[in-house]
């Protein structure tokens, strides 16, 4: 086919340039380009120092304020507010559907919210950053099902999830320091797995990895620690540890720890929140929680 | 070197095994009379010496498969390509003792009545030169290739499959003599390398010694790498993928780099066959090279490395034998091999060797 061909039949289906045409309407891309204009590049952000996180003035470290998310009419979270103070262990319950997991997918950056303010400590807009950049800055997350390196030994693990420079070359220099080994320890006697250093992850209960993975995320230094569901599946002995251990973190992190299990939260016996339709229906004390009438129709009263 | 083979005594075992054949066979053939009964032929040095460019050929391909959980189907490819930038050296080197006697170009292209060089020939005459197309040319192919592949997250079986194309794709360009690469009939009749005869029973052995070496270098080398934390992080990655990337590694680039290395392994591997064997054509791009080469890993064992070399050495060593007797059996002993590994031993040799040691220590426990 000659050239003149070719040009002949494309001209059938493209629209030359010259021809008067009605303009395209924006595509939606470069409407969000222009939306995100006054968007805070990464290689701008200043990474702030723990310290600088933790001054807030209002002592919070997390606060989501009148957070509205909905999925197709949905409103997953419905001017959702919530408060949560430097060092704090917060139990998040509320019946399936009430928003917790839609809550944490806001904090981390996973969904953007449609209405409302998300900040992490002094002036970091949550609902600017991207996944890997919350991550980076301190908020870490554990989600429900345990996913260790199995080929791995415990020790690896944490090695592997420690805070360190991650690209190809200096991965391959790496060579563990001694501050850096200890720090692995601590973490390892943290989460009671001391003993299990060299066992291979896999072999490990389902218990145990649970916590190597709450150790992979404290290797990674963060202030805020967003855990789901951590005693799914475990038995009343290491339920009981996980509380422990849990308890013990809050105070050096910010723990938020979302649950069903009714007899986990009231081991732990802190603030809870419990959320409702989206919204938060009830917040205080647990024994002032379990007294409240709503609370009891919603939730409770199917346990009670 | 210790720490490298901490705990690892396969690895051991073949550095040992190395360093006894890059004394004994060459001092077998050399200085041990013809007709005596520890002499060791030029054939079989030549042969031997083969064998240890798969086996480096098979510990590239470890690296990638065994560490890194990426099955390339076209390791082949890099082999040939390392061999091709040899063998242009070596076409260069015949200078004017070709057939047609011309200075400067190769019988082929004089045959197919080219006046110049192309220029893509150029430089090949140094020998620098043509060493660092062995490492650069299927390097920077990997690379790009990679790149590509990758960043998409192109990966399992989707990669496989167009890393079988590639070599595919390079065998029918190789195969094209406006190519000039020689064509179907690729580049031989080489003279010398480096000023000495290649046909001569002690340039041989300096061949077999030198691949020897190279392998035993190229194994440390990936154990460096698989035991650094470079290493953990290529099995990691292997193992959860996702994961991995969620703790902050760029899998993509660690996949790319690792990917890279081993396409270098693998060219200087095919330089090194190609004195040796003294032919280099299109059909070492074939895909059935490629898919060989993975059958000797599974055969050894892959992810252990030693494992690989082991498995180069036992199926081609069979390969030999069988197409010397029975040559229309090879193909169906080479399918039902693979089948069989795959079924009975997922872990090859070496993971039957560790089972039996493993359960021989559980009963002098029990």
């Amino acid at each position: 086919m000659a050239f003149g061909d070719v040009a002949s039949s494309l001209a059938g289906t493209l629209r030359m340039p010259d021809e008067p045409a009605t303009r395209p309407p924006p595509r939606p891309r470069a409407r969000w380009q222009m939306l995100e204009r006054d968007r805070v590049w990464d290689f701008l952000i200043e990474k702030p120092t723990r310290d600088e996180l933790l001054a807030a003035d209002h002592g919070y470290i997390l606060y989501l304020e009148d957070v509205t998310v909905s999925f197709d009419g949905f409103k997953a979270l419905d001017a959702l507010t919530l408060y949560v103070d430097i060092g704090e262990l917060r139990c998040v319950i509320g019946p399936n559907g009430a928003g917790k997991t839609t809550m944490m997918d806001v904090i981390t950056g996973k969904t953007r919210p449609d209405i409302g303010a998300a900040f992490y400590g002094q002036r970091l807009d949550l609902t600017r950053l991207s996944e890997p950049e919350i991550a980076a800055l301190g908020i870490g997350r554990k989600f429900q099902k345990p996913t260790v390196f199995e080929n791995h030994t415990a020790f690896e693990n944490l090695e592997l999830a420690m805070s360190a420079d991650k690209r190809v070359w200096p991965t391959l220099k790496a060579r563990l320091k001694g501050d850096e080994r200890d720090r692995i320890d601590a973490t390892l006697a943290t989460i009671g797995l001391i003993e299990h250093g060299d066992q291979r992850a896999g072999t490990l209960s389902h218990g145990q990895k649970q916590w190597l993975e709450i150790g992979m995320l404290l290797m990674q230094n963060p202030l805020v620690l967003l855990v789901d569901e951590p005693v799914a599946g475990m038995t009343r002995r290491e339920s009981e540890l996980t509380a422990e251990l849990l308890t013990r973190l809050a105070g050096d992190h910010s723990v938020i720890v979302v649950e069903h299990d009714m007899d986990f939260v009231r081991s732990i016996a802190r603030r809870v929140t419990v959320l409702h339709e989206g919204r938060v229906l009830c917040e205080g004390p647990f024994d002032a929680v379990q007294d409240d009438e709503r609370v009891r129709e919603v939730y409770l009263g199917v346990d009670a | 070197m210790a720490r490298l083979l901490n705990h690892e005594r396969g690895g051991w075992i073949l550095l040992a095994v190395l360093a006894v054949l890059a004394v004994v066979v060459p001092v077998a053939n050399l200085a041990v009379p013809a007709d005596s009964v520890f002499h060791v032929s030029t054939y079989t040095v030549t042969l031997l010496g083969k064998y240890l460019c798969y086996a480096m050929l098979a510990v590239a391909l470890d690296l990638v498969w065994g560490y890194c959980g990426i099955l390339s189907l076209g390791h082949g490819a890099f082999f040939a390509l390392g061999g091709y930038a040899m063998g242009m050296y070596l076409m260069r080197q015949i200078g004017d003792r070709g057939v047609y006697g011309h200075p400067e170009l190769p019988d082929f292209m004089v045959f197919l009545n080219w006046d110049a060089l192309p220029w893509y020939w150029y430089g090949f005459d140094q020998f620098w030169f043509a060493m660092l197309m062995v490492a650069l040319v299927p390097g920077l192919l990997a690379f790009v290739f990679g790149w590509l592949a990758f960043r998409s997250r192109v990966t399992g079986v989707y990669l496989s499959i167009m890393t079988q194309a590639l070599t595919y794709a390079l065998m029918l360009a190789f195969f094209r003599n406006e190519m000039g690469f020689g064509g179907n009939n690729g580049l031989t009749d080489f003279k010398d390398i480096l000023g000495a005869n290649l046909q001569a029973d002690s340039t041989r052995a300096v061949l077999f010694v030198v691949t020897a070496l190279a392998l035993a270098l190229a194994y440390l080398f990936c154990r460096l790498v698989v035991t650094s934390k470079l290493g953990r992080v290529m099995t990691a990655m292997r193992d959860a993928e996702d994961r991995t990337r969620f703790i902050g590694y760029r899998v993509e680039r660690f996949q790319l780099a690792v990917f890279t290395a081993s396409a270098v392994l693998a060219g200087i591997a095919g330089a090194l066959y190609v004195p040796q064997v003294g032919i280099i054509n299109p059909s070492e791009f074939q895909p059935l090279n490629s898919i060989e080469l993975v059958v000797w890993v599974a055969v050894g064992g892959r992810g252990t490395l030693y494992g690989a070399a082991l498995g180069a050495g036992v199926v081609n060593y069979a390969k030999t034998v069988l197409t010397g007797t029975l040559p229309e059996v090879w193909l169906f002993a080479l399918g039902a091999l693979f089948v069989l590994v795959t079924l009975a031993l997922p872990k090859g040799i070496v993971g039957l060797w560790r089972r039996r040691q493993q359960s021989r220590r559980n009963l002098a426990h029990a």
